[in-house]
């Protein structure tokens, strides 16, 4: 005798008969259910209007140029997704990306070999990670504090060391650049090689279970006997050790590196990339192949924009705009989805 | 009086052999506990036996919650006595009681709203693949979820739903289940009707006495409600200044003979107090 617990808040849709209404309703609710629905709607129209607007857009040049803007803002953002599910952020993550290229240089340039270079830059990322993670795990002080201040010391470091003179950056010849970002397609792969990794991770594996457990719920996580603050560490690091890898290939790519720019410009799309997405503020809830699309979304945003010839005085407010409205929509889009979704 | 301390002295070497005959699970003797000036708990002698629902009631402050976190292991008695299956036991911390079969659900902190309810069943206990990597058996803990569920006749409509959609009678039934699934013998249900449509709590009561009943799960139930409690429990235990006031079977007692014990009790510290002010 099985006891049905029901709830009158709860009723299940039951599955829609056959018939051609109810398939095109079936297709609405699976659409409904998706979290990344309204990235995906929004990213369209952004790809459809430009497109349109401008027949510069569908060539293999200014795709080429759009998935290399994108590698950067995209992997930053997957390590936000891990961060933003455990309910807390990681501001340093642009600092990391633009120092990571000057800790390879400076080993380079103490002799080491350049692969060996770049592995011992990454380890010093993961470092930088893992001192975001213990300070606020251990410490006790809200990883916005933290990380925006690891941000501010990593620019003063990368500006004391370099004497605030631009270098050009070793590794630009052979296979080797070819792998390691001079390729055309060498940053985005690494980069959709990144998110299948980071998504496996959070979808996939007893961690990434426990990422989620703990962002949602610490005290069940912890009662549960999760090591909560293990866990946390060590999404600080996977950050980290992304974000740096990503950035040295894109100076790789780019061929100099300069000191001069505050890491906050380059964190920040990472981070609306991650909401965007469907990535939730408050944790618990993260889409990697969301913050993808969110990447896309501003990335072809930017290219169009530049396309079109927007005026560089309206450039910031149309793309602060469109981003507002697509975050509106998704919010709005949300309520509506979550009656499908019960 | 020789006549009356003779079975305490005898009681101890002969300990063991009675509780394995009289199939108690869990009994306390003497147990105290003080915050630094405050005494909360004056010698608490307490037994639960298998399949056993036991409820505590008590006024605020009179001790329940803090025998509650001494048997869940959260802190430790500061005298006295836990025997757990007649085996004299100290807890350093909840996972430490846990390994003994204790473990307390909490209504609304025991799951994870966004994970769904196989990955709450599993929660910390996943099983994985290949050793190492730490990837998920997700279809194998979603086949076992369910099939256990099934065993203890709870139904779920659906496996896949995160805990956020459920009800407050579903999520407390999937906690309760969890704490069984993972071979809890002793349960510490805090208030586990609170919340609760009359129809919602109803199932909870039988998911209670089915697991009593059948699997010979013990329950250890607080609650202020006494109508909750009578239909939830066995025997009711009154902690009184921080001694067991009131022992009875709840089928010789009633909701009336409770109250009447509850309000005398009142009425009796009431009349010390005044006479303390007096003097």
């Amino acid at each position: 005798m099985a006891r049905a617990i029901a709830s009158d808040s709860n009723t299940r849709q039951t599955p829609a008969p056959k018939g051609r209404g109810s398939v095109a309703y079936w297709l609405v609710q699976r659409a409904m259910q998706q979290r990344e629905l309204t990235v995906v709607l929004v990213t369209l129209f952004v790809i459809i209007y430009f497109s349109i607007a401008n027949s510069a857009f569908y060539t293999t040049a200014n795709i080429i140029t759009v998935a290399q803007y994108i590698a950067s803002i995209a992997v930053i953002g997957f390590g936000e997704v891990l961060i933003l599910v455990l309910g807390e952020i990681d501001l340093s993550a642009g600092a990391v990306y633009l120092s990571s290229p000057w800790f390879m240089y400076f080993f380079w340039t103490s002799g080491m070999p350049i692969g060996w270079a770049i592995v011992a830059a990454v380890a010093c990322c993961a470092g930088i990670g893992m001192v975001n993670g213990l300070i606020t795990v251990w410490l006790n002080v809200s990883s916005l504090i933290v990380t925006l201040a690891v941000n501010y010391a990593l620019f003063g470091i990368v500006l004391i060391k370099s004497n605030d003179i631009q270098v050009d950056m070793p590794g630009q010849t052979g296979h080797f650049s070819i792998i390691f970002g001079i390729g055309a397609w060498s940053t985005i792969l690494w980069a959709a090689a990144m998110m299948l990794a980071i998504w496996a991770l959070l979808k996939r594996t007893r961690f990434g279970l426990h990422i989620t457990a703990t962002g949602g719920n610490l005290l069940a996580a912890a009662e549960s006997g999760i090591r909560v603050r293990r866990v946390k560490v060590w999404c600080f690091i996977i950050i980290s050790s992304a974000s740096g890898l990503i950035g040295i290939l894109d100076a790789i790519r780019i061929g100099s590196i300069n000191p001069g720019s505050s890491g906050l410009d380059t964190v920040l799309p990472g981070i609306v990339a991650a909401v965007l997405g469907g990535t939730a503020l408050a944790g618990g809830r993260g889409t990697i192949f969301g913050a993808a699309l969110g990447a896309i979304f501003l990335g072809v945003l930017e290219d169009g924009f530049n396309l079109i010839g927007v005026n560089a005085n309206w450039f910031y407010l149309a793309e602060g705009v469109m981003i507002l409205v697509a975050m509106v929509a998704n919010t709005q889009l949300g309520i509506v989805a979550r009656r499908f979704r019960r | 009086m020789t006549e009356a301390e003779s079975p305490l002295v005898e009681a101890s070497p002969t300990r063991d052999a009675t509780l394995a005959a009289s199939d108690v699970v869990l009994e306390t003797v003497g147990v105290t506990k003080s915050y630094g000036a405050v005494v909360v708990l004056r010698g608490i002698d307490m037994q639960l036996r298998r399949g056993e629902v036991l409820g505590l009631v008590g006024d605020n402050g009179a001790g329940k919650s803090t025998l509650v976190k001494i048997l869940c292991g959260f802190q430790p008695p500061d005298t006295g006595k836990i025997y757990v299956e007649g085996k004299e036991v100290s807890f350093r911390s909840v996972a430490d009681a846990r390994r003994f079969g204790i473990e307390t659900v909490y209504q609304d902190l025991a799951l994870v709203p966004q994970l769904t309810v196989a990955q709450n069943l599993f929660l910390n206990r996943e099983l994985t693949l290949f050793g190492g990597v730490g990837w998920l058996s997700a279809g194998k803990m979603r086949q076992l979820a369910k099939n256990y569920l099934e065993d203890i006749k709870v139904e779920i409509p659906d496996i896949d739903a995160e805990a956020e959609s459920l009800s407050g009678g579903q999520r407390q039934a999937i906690a309760v289940a969890r704490a069984t699934r993972q071979n809890a013998k002793i349960l510490l249900l805090d208030e586990p009707l609170a919340a609760m449509g009359a129809r919602e709590s109803a199932l909870i009561v039988d998911l209670v006495k089915d697991l009593s009943r059948n699997l010979g799960v013990s329950m250890i139930v607080i609650d202020h409600n006494y109508t909750h409690l009578f239909e939830l429990c066995d025997r009711l235990n009154v902690i009184q200044q921080g001694r067991i006031a009131f022992d009875q079977q709840v089928q010789d007692t009633s909701v009336e003979e409770l109250t009447k014990f509850m309000v005398s009790q009142y009425r009796r510290e009431l009349a010390a107090g005044q006479k303390l002010l007096e003097q």
